[in-house]
């Protein structure tokens, strides 16, 4: 009999808490979404010109935030983002583990669904380890977040330990609401670029 | 010395030039063997950040990074990685990021091994389906002069710009 794939009870945290919890001190951070629910949980926080809501690309948001975090070797880059938009690129952690970018951290927020598309499982509900990917891509710095103890912990490290930081946090599958966010890809980005360069072209 | 003028230096060497005096500081490449002359300069100027990528789709997620960071980049592949490449090259359309890719070709000029034709065949289209504009080079003395034309189409003009290279300039794939 195959074993039925249940989701572990002890999971506690809801992601829009935790995004709260993280960005309350990004500082001058900034902050690169995966797509889905993930851009709306960015945006609840307060919209930033920081923020790069990555809207499509599954896939994307770790190296997007890499190529920034090479332009930008002054300032901590964060990836906010999803199990299933990180398990899309996962090679991207072979890729930055092997660079070592010390300003880019990625947090995931794992409700070990598609949240998008109807709460299918993905890989992590199965076991997959994406901290054990990470730390065995050469991150040196990982951390499996399970309670509001631990993302405790973790804050610091997020924004202060020598990257490339990953952890992955467990969440509910429960979202918070969809915000009114720009989808114009165009004026996000060019938004964005503005915000790190201090020039307007 | 009309020897020395015979054995022109390899056009590899007037590419990396093009890409210094553009400001080009990020490097994302597979491997390949058309273009292994001007990943081996790169890689070794140290003022150039060289990345070797899994796949190909993360160099365009990384060229966009560097584009909305502050710098430039310039993605090198082969023709058979572009294929990979066409879900993310959304964020270049999308947002009118720019995109300096050179695409060293195979399964094109007399190619020899049959697996690198179907997608050799497809590059030019797939990449136009993409939204990314071609600009096909097929003599060595024109490659640097196309590069550097494409780089201002794509920094200047805030385009994507794909240079193909053509295999009967790199010679690749002649014994299959």
């Amino acid at each position: 009999m195959a074993a039925r794939k249940t989701r572990p009870a002890a999971i506690t945290l809801k992601r829009r808490d935790v995004v709260t919890r993280v960005l309350s001190r990004r500082g001058d951070a900034a902050v690169v979404t995966g797509i889905g629910n993930a851009v709306h949980d960015v945006a609840s926080c307060g919209d930033d010109a920081r923020n790069m809501y990555l809207a499509g690309i599954m896939g994307g948001a770790s190296m997007v935030a890499f190529g920034v975090a090479l332009a930008q070797p002054q300032r901590r880059v964060l990836v906010i983002t999803g199990d299933g938009e990180l398990l899309a690129g996962i090679g991207s952690l072979a890729t930055i583990g092997v660079q070592k970018p010390k300003n880019l951290a990625i947090v995931v927020l794992d409700n070990q669904a598609y949240g998008a598309t109807g709460n299918q499982l993905t890989h992590t509900a199965a076991g997959v380890d994406l901290v054990g990917i990470a730390a065995a891509s050469g991150f040196d710095s990982t951390a499996l977040i399970t309670d509001s103890a631990g993302l405790e912990a973790a804050m610091a490290d997020i924004y202060d330990r020598p990257g490339p930081y990953f952890a992955v946090v467990k969440v509910k599958t429960v979202t918070g609401s969809r915000l009114d966010v720009s989808r114009d890809g165009t004026y996000v980005s060019r938004r964005f670029r503005a915000a790190m360069t201090g020039r307007a072209g | 010395m009309t020897m020395a003028k015979a054995k022109a230096r390899h056009w590899s060497h007037e590419v990396y030039s093009v890409l210094k005096r553009a400001d080009v500081r990020q490097v994302a490449y597979v491997p390949d063997g058309g273009l292994a002359g001007l990943i081996d300069l790169c890689n070794a100027d140290k003022k150039m950040r060289s990345v070797v990528l899994t796949t190909e789709e993360e160099g365009i997620a990384q060229m966009a990074g560097a584009w909305l960071g502050g710098q430039r980049g310039v993605f090198l592949t082969q023709s058979g990685g572009v294929g990979n490449c066409i879900n993310m090259l959304s964020i270049m359309q999308e947002c009118r990021i720019p995109l300096l890719a050179m695409v060293s070709m195979r399964g094109q000029w007399g190619e020899a091994f049959p697996w690198q034709v179907p997608m050799g065949q497809a590059t030019a289209a797939a990449l136009e389906a993409a939204g990314v504009i071609v600009q096909p080079v097929d003599r060595a003395e024109e490659v640097a002069e196309t590069v550097e034309a494409a780089a201002r189409l794509a920094y200047d003009g805030l385009r994507a710009v794909a240079v193909i290279v053509s295999q009967r300039i790199t010679k690749s794939g002649e014994r299959g």
